[in-house]
């Protein structure tokens, strides 16, 4: 069993291994809940191991087959220099956070604002704050066993924290800037915490990036609890090379009148997936997921998106948009449950595709469950080519080829980066939008904001306002 | 000569649809092409327009002095060569406003002019709005996405005046409209009619005739013009029916 025809397994028995080792190295420092969790995590992971293919949602995963034995635990943390952080959006002025490697990299590692809002290491912030930590750490549930989701639980050395108190508007955005360096072939857990008390308001830009381009597998997984009438942006921005295994997990529950915006733009990845439960337990709660990913070589790109209308008076509305090229590969698994008391609620799923070239490939799902009677639900998904038609009628107006087809796929991926709120970021990520689509972005060797060409993006054409 | 096609054959997918297609076109002419259902007339419109899939298997199409077979669809646009889809496609995502721009300035590249000014470019679509009596917010709508049948021609004819072409073919722009908008519609076109450029108008009825008079109408069938007079070849047409063109085959 034990060669590299079964990675998983190797893998798996490393990570026990360690984890027993861990969990004995950091009994003193972690709080009991956090304890109890990693040994319950570590048991579970132990029982079941990595997802499988022959799991539903993993049925159309390239990740499990592309799991690399070279992935370092132990990893010696390398080197860094302050400057790779700096973004270059002009007067985009934001609460920074960077990290490194799955840890916090700045001279303050926790620190608290003016207003209360305590931002930075969750390691930190567990050992600072553990009542607060303890009472939202692990609160959000997830819907489905999924031994990534363990591994990060029982491993967990650092991530992000940010708390905003009741009544508080986040002045700035929160940006976290976090770089991978691959050169190790680092296996790293980022565990996350944010919470919003009721009445609080704030907006999170969450950049990923990588530095070289060595294989390296990201686990992530953040845990949001969103209060009463407490309202939420978060824009995640994901430019990794094409060997890393990105898995963004992401669990959250809103209450009573909160809103969640989220939306994931996924520019560059070897291996991406999305995990979005939203768990919708307050009357009148509203969350909107929306999510673009541009994939070309063998890229491969899956967002699992779960939205469980549990109480009545819901809202949620999920968008993804996707633009294939090359042999790249996309699945989307959208899943709106509605429990059997959840009357009024509203819900809308949809997946549309361009697919560039006859080997890139979609697998898609849109999934309602419905146990109430009183609803408006609906679903919809498209797996297209360009509109030949609409191609011929802009050429025939005098636009070249190459450009008919720049505005048929912007005008496309606008649909969801129009929905950006901040216009600074909307401006980059269009642009970047634009670059990529031109084929002149790829996973730069610094963060998605440090790209070479820091000056907008000229066209022939002007497509900035469509 | 404007324009001139000689001897053309195109076949899509192995089948000949035009079968030796002649016609000559001088600046300052209106030609009327009429002739009943799948007898070519948009097969016509498609290969002069440089659409792909239409396999020009024997003839040329002669327009300022060059045979155009060769060029692509974006290069015969802009030289001036403009066609009024029977079908507008819609173009979700995409602005008239940005739509036009863009085309505005592929043709002022390619004439080695620098880019409209946005101030020139507002004026000038006001203008041309007001020709065919679109309203301002028509502007901001992405291009023909929810236009009722009217509005989708009134906006092809708001678009050729823009681009101020010297070919203009209008494939069936009387189909699908009601009496106002085809008057709107052709009031548009007498307007842009002048002694420099020329119209190609392919219907099946005598009615848009009445507001777009021609100085040549010609009678298509099964691929070819079976027979070509004045105006009043178009009276004669409707009067006795397109069984009568079978006839003239002989």
């Amino acid at each position: 069993m034990d060669n590299t025809d079964n990675i998983p397994e190797t893998l798996k028995r490393r990570i026990l291994d360690y984890g027993d080792e861990l969990l004995k190295r950091k009994a003193g420092e972690d709080t009991a809940k956090v304890t109890t969790l990693r040994n319950e995590a570590l048991e579970h992971f132990s029982q079941n191991g990595f997802p499988t293919r022959k799991m539903e949602r993993w049925r159309n995963s390239k990740i499990i087959d592309n799991l690399s034995e070279s992935y370092q635990l132990y990893e010696e943390q390398p080197s860094h220099d302050r400057k790779d952080f700096c973004c270059v959006i002009q007067d985009f002025d934001t609460e920074v956070i960077t990290m490194y490697n799955g840890r916090l990299a700045d001279d303050n590692i926790l620190r608290t604002l003016d207003n209360g809002i305590i931002i930075g290491s969750s390691r930190a912030a567990m050992i600072q704050h553990p009542d607060l930590f303890d009472k939202y750490f692990g609160s959000c549930r997830t819907d489905e066993d999924n031994g990534f989701y363990d591994i990060n639980t029982a491993l967990w050395q650092d991530g992000f924290f940010i708390f905003v108190p009741a009544n508080v508007t986040a002045e700035k955005p929160v940006q976290i800037i976090k770089l991978i360096d691959n050169v190790n072939n680092p296996l790293i857990q980022t565990r996350n915490l944010i919470i919003l008390e009721e009445n609080s308001n704030l907006c999170i830009v969450d950049c990923d990036d990588t530095m070289s381009n060595n294989a390296s597998l990201v686990n992530s997984f953040t845990e949001t609890v969103i209060g009463e009438n407490a309202h939420l942006e978060t824009y995640k921005l994901q430019n990794l090379n094409n060997e890393t295994v990105f898995i963004n997990s992401n669990t959250t529950k809103q209450l009573k009148d909160s809103s969640l915006m989220s939306c994931i733009i996924s520019f560059n990845g070897g291996m991406i997936r999305n995990n979005v439960h939203v768990d919708l337990d307050g009357q009148g709660a509203d969350t909107q997921v929306y999510g673009l990913y541009l994939m070309d070589k063998k890229q491969h790109i899956d967002n699992q998106i779960r939205v469980n209308h549990n109480v009545s008076d819901c809202n949620s509305n999920e968008r993804f948009k996707g633009i294939l090229d090359d042999e790249a590969t996309a699945v989307f698994n959208g899943h709106v449950y509605v429990a059997p008391d959840a009357q009024h609620t509203n819900a809308y799923q949809n997946n549309s595709n361009i697919i560039l070239t006859s080997s890139a490939k979609v697998n898609t799902m849109p999934f309602l469950e419905i146990y109430a009677d009183d609803v408006k639900c609906s679903h919809g998904s498209t797996i297209g080519q360009l509109d030949e038609e609409a191609m011929f009628y802009m050429r025939q107006r005098g636009i070249s080829k190459a450009n008919a087809r720049m505005l048929l796929m912007y005008a496309f991926a606008a649909e969801i980066s129009n929905n950006i709120k901040i216009d600074k970021l909307q401006e980059r990520i269009d642009d970047m939008i634009k670059r990529r689509l031109k084929g002149e972005l790829s996973s730069c060797d610094t963060c998605v904001f440090h790209c070479n060409t820091p000056k907008e993006y000229n066209f022939e054409i002007d497509l900035s306002k469509i | 000569m404007l324009f001139s096609i000689k001897n053309l054959h195109v076949s899509i997918g192995g089948k000949e649809i035009l079968k030796g297609f002649n016609l000559d076109v001088n600046a300052g002419e209106i030609h009327a092409i009429m002739g009943p259902n799948g007898t070519g007339k948009s097969t016509l419109a498609a290969a002069i327009t440089g659409r792909e899939g239409y396999e020009i298997t024997e003839g040329e199409i002669w327009y300022k002095g060059k045979n155009i077979i060769d060029m692509s669809a974006e290069e015969r646009a802009n030289e001036g060569i403009f066609l009024s889809f029977q079908y507008p496609v819609e173009i979700p995502g995409v602005s008239i406003q940005n739509f036009m721009r863009t085309a505005i300035n592929a043709k002022r590249e390619y004439q080695g002019l620098p880019p409209v000014s946005m101030v020139d470019f507002l004026k000038t679509m006001k203008e041309k709005q007001a020709m065919v009596e679109i309203t301002d917010k028509l502007q901001n709508r992405f291009v023909n996405v929810g236009f009722s049948g009217g509005e989708k021609k009134k906006n092809e004819i708001f678009q050729m005046a823009m681009l101020e072409p010297q070919l203009a073919i209008l494939d069936e722009t009387d189909s699908g409209l009601d009496i106002d908008a085809l008057r709107i519609v052709a009031n548009g076109v007498n307007q842009l009619h002048t002694n420099d450029n020329a119209f190609i108008v392919i219907t099946h009825y005598q009615r848009l005739l009445d507001y777009i008079v021609p100085d040549f109408v010609h009678v298509m069938y099964d691929g070819r013009i079976v027979k070509s007079g004045d105006k009043n070849l178009a009276l004669e047409l409707e009067a006795k029916g397109y069984e009568w063109v079978k006839g003239l085959m002989g």
